[in-house]
């Protein structure tokens, strides 16, 4: 609805997409199934909205939206997460295109995906946030192999991803050539809203199912957990009330950094809720559905059993930056906290130890 | 002037909750206000010169008070303009006690303002002149009642009770009898002031002879408005609380920045960072929980009680914890009696009692969210 007329939207505010959505959905519309498109949705299609040439805009907008193509991101690699711009996946100029050769890693939906937004490194001699550049690189180039990489759960929804020589026409380059990083903030800015930041109603997400398990078993209730569950129960509410907050600042045009904090708080509490709620059901909870390995078509936190609800929490404070790294952000940007005395800051890349 | 809240805020066909959507922002008349009294505040409330201050009467400053009740008129905020008042909210009252927190002034106004006004407010035409005088600021008024009494509490039984805040100042008090409630000359009690932990909101022993006063409403009407100054209590308190923690952060994050240890400011250290970063999370919960209290009170919302439960139970931590913080961060400073951190520190800790413990308000949130406690085997 918010996107720009012409370009799969209607320039209208932000504010009436859940009322279209529901209209759409009383009229048995097929829905672009946002569960399967997360990235694109989130991640790529505000970062090609802020960087994009017209042709870039035109040419993969729309199927992103209508859910036609699916993408992934091309951005952790083995030995550069947190620190993501160490990354040493490297592109070298080849005519009006480029070669690309690296290895990433965690890479969620790889394996069902026909794009992905891509960081890589094409000045080793510059500085290691001065030489990146970011790419719009294309999944089934015969260069790109993914393999699925088995995970806590079970199930592989991350994957490995080896590039040998994949070729990305210039065209397909997102912002100038050294300019990757400030680009790629932009898609993690829109990460850390993507997930966390959605409207819940009260004692939406991860709560409505510990208060149900509660309401329907009075034979599993304790003392301690009722309290510890009241105290969730708060949490929950207050990150809902917060998370108001920040959407009617928005809507008001007074945005405050309120946002910084939401994925935090709803790591963790997914993370409280869903241990809790394993314990509350006492023998069941030491059960498991399913271990099989799959590579499912979307993630759902609050999906399948409270063992797997409670260990796909995990990933909640590590996914979309670990939740030490979003304190450091809040210290410093929020607060303007002093920054941590830094060696690495104006080294050419290719002398940091590794 | 343009009011920053959205004006049409649409909401979507299907919502999913029953009540709408608590305003969470400030207006600008609020924000204005809040300038006023901030800029007061500064003038003859430094926190910096309190601790000198509150040994002598609690640090009681009659000046002061008549400058906020009366010249600003926030002693009438709760108080429609046809009895004397501003015609204002709970919102505006909300937004007073946030400053008033960040102070830790010793002023009798959530007592006064907002728990006794409420009352009266509810009890009926027999309270309006007395409403009048407290909306003006010229007399203040008291629940007979310890600080820590929680909304849905019954009152205390006859004879002395303890601990009611502001009494020993306050010129009337209000006492529920169980044929209605009355308001009594406060000079006609004896009044024993306490040694209290919190010294910026004196409390004392109270003990009023058997019928005095003059009856102000019937058994059901007093019930009701001693009722509902408490909710209107907890509920502002959660602001006064938010108040005081965002002081105690901004002053914690003022002192690390630029106090050195280990030839670097100590705030650069990440076991401090994450520590303020951690209040930073909770205080902007905070916020959202207290306003959305103040607003569902100042909206007539059936939401209000879990709201201030809600709000209760945040809040009162957060300010704990961000007086905690602000005394240990500071060092062997926040140890002294000459940093204000101490006073904001036993406030904080008073004000997790005050209107109901945050157990006390789970016990409700249990009830209202239909999330029931055990049922003890036999
Ligand atoms: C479920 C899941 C899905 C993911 N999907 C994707 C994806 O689709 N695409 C993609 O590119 N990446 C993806 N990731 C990767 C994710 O972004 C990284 O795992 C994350 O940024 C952390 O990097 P790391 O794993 O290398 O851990 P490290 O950076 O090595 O961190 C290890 C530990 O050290 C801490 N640490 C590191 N630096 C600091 C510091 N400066 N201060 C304090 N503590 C620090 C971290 O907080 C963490 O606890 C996914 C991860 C998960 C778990």
């Amino acid at each position: 609805m918010h996107y720009p007329a012409g370009l799969g939207g209607l320039d209208a505010p932000r504010a009436l997409q859940p009322a279209v959505d529901a209209e759409l959905a009383a009229a048995g519309a097929p829905d672009n199934d946002p569960r399967r498109i997360g990235i694109g949705l989130g991640m790529a299609a505000p970062t090609i909205l802020a960087y994009g040439t017209e042709e870039q805009k035109h040419r993969f907008l729309r199927p992103l939206w209508t859910g036609e193509e699916v993408w992934c991101q091309l951005f952790s690699e083995p030995g550069a997460g947190s620190d993501l711009a160490a990354l040493a996946t490297r592109a070298v100029a080849d005519g009006d295109s480029w070669a690309v050769t690296g290895q990433k890693v965690w890479t969620s939906s790889a394996h069902l995906a026909r794009w992905a937004i891509l960081v890589a490194r094409t000045d080793p001699d510059a500085p290691k946030h001065r030489g990146l550049t970011y790419f719009l690189c294309d999944m089934t180039d015969p260069g790109v192999e993914v393999r699925p990489l088995r995970q806590i759960t079970g199930e592989a929804e991350f994957n490995e991803v080896f590039l040998d020589g994949v070729r990305i026409p210039d065209a397909h380059r997102l912002g100038a050539v050294g300019e990757g990083w400030r680009v790629a903030q932009a898609t993690l800015m829109n990460e850390r809203v993507s997930i966390g930041g959605g409207r819940q109603p009260r004692e939406g997400g991860m709560i409505a199912k510990a208060a149900a398990t509660w309401r329907e078993r009075p034979e599993l209730r304790t003392a301690e957990l009722h309290q510890r569950l009241l105290d969730l129960w708060v949490d929950a509410e207050v990150a809902r009330l917060t998370g108001e907050r920040l959407r009617q600042q928005l809507a008001a045009g007074a945005p405050g950094p309120e946002g910084s904090g939401a994925k935090l708080v709803f790591a963790r509490l997914n993370q409280q809720i869903s241990a809790l709620e394993t314990e509350l059901l006492g023998d069941e909870g030491l059960l498991y559905e399913d271990w099989t390995l799959r590579r499912p078509e979307y993630v759902d936190f609050t999906g399948r059993d409270a063992g797997y609800r409670y260990l796909r929490a995990k990933g909640n404070s590590i996914e979309g930056g670990t939740s030490e790294v979003l304190l450091n952000i809040v210290a410093e940007r929020v607060l303007g906290l002093p920054a941590e005395p830094r060696t690495d800051k104006d080294v050419p890349w290719k002398d940091l130890a590794r | 002037m343009t009011d920053p809240k959205p004006a049409t805020d649409p909401k979507p066909a299907t919502d999913p909750k029953p009540v709408a959507d608590p305003d969470l922002l400030y207006s600008r008349d609020e924000e204005d206000l809040r300038s006023a009294v901030r800029s007061l505040l500064a003038d003859r409330a430094d926190p910096a010169a309190l601790p000198a201050r509150v040994e002598q009467a609690g640090g009681h400053d009659p000046e002061l008070w008549r400058a906020l009740a009366a010249s600003i008129g926030a002693a009438g905020l709760l108080v429609p303009e046809k009895l004397g008042g501003q015609g204002a909210s709970h919102r505006e009252a909300a937004v007073v006690c946030e400053e008033l927190g960040r102070a830790v002034a010793p002023l009798p106004y959530l007592t006064s303002s907002v728990i006794a006004t409420e009352t009266l407010l509810a009890a009926g035409p027999a309270a309006e002149g007395l409403l009048a005088e407290l909306a003006a600021g010229e007399r203040t008024a008291v629940l007979l009642t310890p600080l820590s009494t929680a909304p849905g509490d019954p009152p205390p039984p006859p004879g002395p009770v303890t601990a009611v805040a502001d009494a020993a100042l306050a010129d009337v008090l209000l006492v529920l009898r169980p044929d209605g409630l009355y308001a009594a000359e406060a000079a006609d009690a004896v009044r024993t002031p306490l040694t209290a932990l919190d010294l910026t909101r004196p409390p004392a022993t109270v003990d009023l002879p058997e019928g005095t006063g003059a009856k102000v409403a019937d058994a059901e009407t007093g019930r009701a408005a001693w009722e509902r100054g408490l909710l209107a209590g907890a509920a502002l308190l959660a602001s006064e609380q938010l108040g005081l923690a965002e002081w105690c952060l901004e002053q914690t994050v003022r002192h690390t920045a630029t106090r050195h240890q280990f030839n670097r400011p100590i705030g650069s250290f990440q076991a401090l960072k994450h520590r303020m970063a951690e209040l930073w999370l909770e205080i902007a919960g905070a916020r959202a929980a207290a306003r959305a209290a103040a607003d569902a009170l100042a909206t007539g919302s059936p939401d209000a009680p879990l709201l201030t439960a809600v709000a209760q139970v945040h809040c009162s931590r957060t300010a704990v914890h961000a007086a905690e913080e602000c005394v240990q961060l500071h060092g062997g400073l926040g140890m002294t009696w000459e940093h204000p951190a101490h006073l904001y520190l036993k406030r904080a800790k008073a004000d997790q009692t005050a209107l109901g413990s945050p157990g006390r308000h789970k016990d409700t949130i249990a009830r209202l969210a239909d999330l029931p406690a055990p049922v003890s085997p036999g």
